[in-house]
């Protein structure tokens, strides 16, 4: 059975913080530090905001998109690394809050950075196999770098929401294909009531990001006997500027290919949201019968590489929600003390 | 605030659902089961409210209890929706910017938490609409 | 309906009360009004107790038994004793039932006493405590605290009629003058209106000193029927009018936000009992909880017309023995707002001025005396109008 997208939002906070701020707070070199992240500021959620509010308000973007009656959903999927609650989902503030409840599961998923590309799949499998009409994956994280470690220059805040269907007359774009590559690598974690998490430094790199990014995305090419060329777009998991722009090298993609996905330079690492966000950006710019090429990231660790095909019916919906680019724009610059306010660093006792 | 109490009214905060009386043609915010216009000549029916209004009036709130110490200063409003209703609702720009007249739109935010091991409250707050 | 009469009045002092329980206070406003009265225990046959948050500030319910009881009304004697609530206008209401009760022939000796012990609790419980007033589930949780619901009242009424900060201020100023001659005000201090405009600011466009402050405090009266108050006194004030009206509970719900409809019509009720005028009037005891609460009473009363209560208070007509004078004794702002108190003190303060007992903030030949009492941003007022003559 065909499945795909029927429609997507985004979501991305107003508020971001330049490398530089963060960089004055620590002595650390902001132009060494952009250059070597190419992360030049990122988002910020407000004081009120956090990955349900996130999730509700891609969501929402996503529904209000093609007018969707949300009655017709069948599942909410959440994936996140900060979810609010330890225990207590997500995903049914987000059911609610876009009026799918009661008639629909829900749950909510953790798996690292690809915890949103997760719950597509799942998606793609319930309405696959026609349990479901529709399903509701989301990517979404207000997530969490400690003061002074590498991940606070990257660490953001943003989601996207994609509504899964079977109805071929209603898909913007047909999932051609998807593929994960999985292991027990554990390059990047976060341990019961921490903060912030912890990671292994160069190791999240070769043995976690590359091996899994090129293993997955070779694994769909392989599977689907496609090769880079056959795509107008690809998209990889964005935790910084450099690693993407090397694993599409190392997979024989172009900077070009890339280049309108490529969000993590003005927006950081939306963690769950990363590679959705950079398929939304895609979709925004990619007119009917364009191929994107997309592979999320999660440590710990694993890969999911999707083939997604845009429709004619894409041109029907442009406009109607804000795009990746619109929510980039005009942002409300912070200090450090109003960031660290913002990300509930100050302790009001 | 308590968990039921805050459940009971959930689909108010969340989804902005108020009454809309059929006989008076009048809209009101939170639901009320009786039309004060009407009384019991009044026709009430559930009415999910657009979201969008205007800033009737406003203030920046320096001083305030604990449960809201966090986010000053926050701006405060009473909005008028489009459909006629009024709320009172936080705006979420930066204060400075809001002001009467203004049209608004309405967010989905944290409302408040019961502490850091309680219930979190998800509703209903507003944002300018982009000039 | 019997005609009723003021015979014992007295309010404590006004202002943190470190050293004094809720107990202690409205024992000491009791027992005043029963001297003033010079009555006894044994005259008392109902009570009314206004307060508004016992329960919130001392964690205290069920008054009305518990200050019968500390008054020595209780055991053996078992007089009826009832707390009334309305938030601010809790203390107005109690009087208003001691009235009714005694009017209708139910009592002969009422006591109306009104107390609020607020300083148990820290500042951020008593912002709560208040808001509690508000609509909880619909203000409230949007972060509205009662100085943020009056800035809004505020904020329209500048756009609306071009009132100014200053004007605000002049409100305060004034109240500061008279209250300067109290000697039961919680601030007997000059201000300005720089200082005013300087202060912090709470809510846009409201400073700290455009709010009444946290203050404890007991104010009690005793009403009687006017035959028979000679009885008890040489100078009965009597009760001219009683008028209470209710509005919406959430601000944004109201038919006009600058506009406490429920003050409009507890005033014309009580103009229409009373068959007096705004004129007739001279000395108002308004409910000043923020400067620019007392720019609208002076407008809803019918003092002023709509719009013009802030140029009027800048000109100094609301002034002791100006036009009209409003609150002579220093208003909620510099007296102190002990909120179930302010409604009685205001009645006490209505009793000293038509006596002749007020003092240097006594008003030239006082005949008519208005109080209005407010609970929330409007949704109770409580309008009374007392007169030395008959």
């Amino acid at each position: 059975m065909t499945v795909g997208i029927v429609s997507y939002g985004a979501y991305i906070p107003r508020y971001r913080i330049k490398t530089e701020e963060i960089a004055k707070v620590w002595g650390g070199d902001a132009e060494i530090l952009k250059n070597g992240l190419k992360v030049f500021e990122k988002s910020v959620p407000d004081v009120d905001e956090d990955a349900a509010t996130i999730a509700v308000s891609a969501a929402r973007n996503a529904v209000n998109r093609v007018g969707l009656d949300t009655q017709r959903i069948g599942a909410v999927y959440t994936g996140s690394e900060s979810h609010p609650y330890a225990v207590k989902p997500t995903s049914t503030i987000v059911a609610e809050a876009v009026g799918a409840s009661p008639d629909m599961t829900a749950a909510d998923f953790e798996f690292a950075c690809k915890a949103g590309s997760a719950a597509v799949q799942v998606c793609m499998g319930l309405v696959g196999s026609g349990m479901i009409d529709l399903g509701l994956a989301i990517g979404a994280d207000v997530s969490q770098g400690a003061p002074n470690d590498a991940l606070e220059y990257t660490a953001a805040a943003g989601g996207a929401a994609y509504v899964i269907g079977n109805k071929e007359s209603e898909l913007i774009a047909i999932i051609e294909d998807t593929y994960s590559f999985t292991t027990d690598t554990p390059d990047f974690w976060r341990r019961e009531s921490q903060h912030y998490p912890s990671h292994g430094g160069r190791f999240t790199g070769d043995p976690g990001y590359f091996r899994h990014v090129t293993s997955g995305a070779k694994g769909l090419l392989k599977k689907m006997g496609t090769k880079p060329e056959d795509y107008d777009y690809a998209v990889f998991h964005q935790p910084n500027g450099k690693f993407p722009e090397r694993a599409a090298q190392m997979l024989g993609f172009t900077k070009e290919q890339i280049k309108p996905g490529l969000v993590v330079p003005r927006l950081g690492n939306t963690y769950s949201g990363s590679c959705l966000m950079g398929i939304a950006a895609t979709l925004d710019i990619a007119k009917p019968g364009d191929r994107i090429f997309a592979t999320a990231y999660g440590s710990g660790a694993g890969s999911d590489a999707f083939s997604i095909r845009v429709t004619d019916k894409i041109e029907e919906f442009r406009g109607k929600v804000p795009t990746v680019e619109e929510l980039l724009a005009d942002p409300i610059y912070l200090d450090y003390g109003k960031y660290a306010h913002h990300k509930g660093k100050i302790n009001f006792g | 605030m308590t968990v039921p109490r805050f459940w009971r009214e959930q689909q108010s905060r969340y989804n902005l659902v108020g009454s809309h009386c059929k006989t008076c043609g009048n809209y009101y915010y939170p639901i009320r089961n009786l039309c004060p216009e009407c009384r019991r000549d009044g026709d009430m029916e559930q009415y999910k409210f657009k979201g969008t209004g205007k800033i009737v009036t406003c203030t920046v709130t320096h001083t305030t209890s604990d449960e809201f110490n966090d986010l000053v200063p926050y701006a405060l409003a009473i909005v008028e929706l489009d459909e006629g209703a009024k709320l009172t609702t936080q705006i979420v720009d930066e204060p400075e910017k809001v002001a009467i007249g203004k049209r608004v739109h309405s967010v989905f935010r944290k409302l408040g938490s019961d502490g850091d091991s309680g219930i979190i409250y998800y509703g209903t707050k507003f944002e300018l609409d982009k000039e | 309906m019997r005609e009723v009469a003021i015979v014992g009045a007295k309010t404590t002092e006004f202002g943190e009360l470190w050293e004094k329980s809720l107990r202690d206070i409205v024992v000491e406003a009791g027992v005043g009004a029963i001297e003033d009265a010079g009555i006894s225990g044994e005259d008392i046959d109902m009570m009314y107790v206004g307060n508004m948050s016992g329960g919130k500030f001392i964690e205290q319910e069920h008054l009305g038994a518990l200050i019968a009881d500390y008054s020595g009304l209780a055991k053996g004697l078992n007089v009826p004793s009832t707390r009334v609530e309305a938030a601010c206008a809790s203390g107005g209401l109690a009087l208003r039932q001691a009235i009714q009760a005694v009017a209708s022939g139910y009592s002969n000796v009422a006591i109306a006493a009104g107390a609020e012990k607020m300083t148990d609790i820290d500042g951020s419980g008593v912002t709560d405590a208040l808001a509690a007033a508000a609509d909880r589930e619909w203000e409230g949780i949007q972060g509205a605290t009662f100085p943020g619901i009056y800035a809004m009242i505020a904020k329209l009424h500048m756009a609306q009629y071009g009132t100014t900060s200053e004007q605000l201020a002049a409100v305060a100023v004034k109240n500061h003058e008279n209250g300067m001659n109290n000697p039961i005000a919680q601030f007997k201090s000059k201000l300005t209106i720089e200082q005013v405009l300087k202060s912090i600011m709470v809510s846009d466009p409201l400073h700290i000193l455009d709010c009444s402050p946290v203050s404890d405090g007991a104010a009690a009266v005793i009403v009687v029927p006017a035959d028979e108050a000679h009885k008890y006194t040489d100078t009965p004030i009597y009760i001219k009018a009683s008028a209470q009206a209710s509005d919406t509970i959430a601000l944004h719900d109201r038919r006009d936000i600058t506009t406490l409809d429920a003050s409009v019509a507890a005033g014309k009720r009580a103009y229409e009992m009373a068959g007096l005028t705004p004129k007739d009037i001279n000395f108002v005891e308004v409910h000043d909880c923020f400067t620019i609460a007392e720019i609208c009473a002076i407008e809803d009363l019918g003092f002023f017309e709509k719009g013009k209560g802030g140029p009027a208070s800048l000109a100094g007509e609301t002034a002791l023995n100006a036009k009209i004078s409003v609150n002579p004794s220093g208003g909620l702002k510099s007296t102190g707002h002990p909120v179930g108190a302010t409604g009685v003190k205001q009645a006490v303060e209505a009793v000293h001025q038509l006596r002749g007992e007020a003092g240097k903030r006594q008003v030239n030949g006082a005949k008519y005396g208005m109080t209005h009492n407010v609970g929330g941003s409007g949704a109770t007022a409580v309008v009374h109008i007392f007169s030395n003559e008959r």
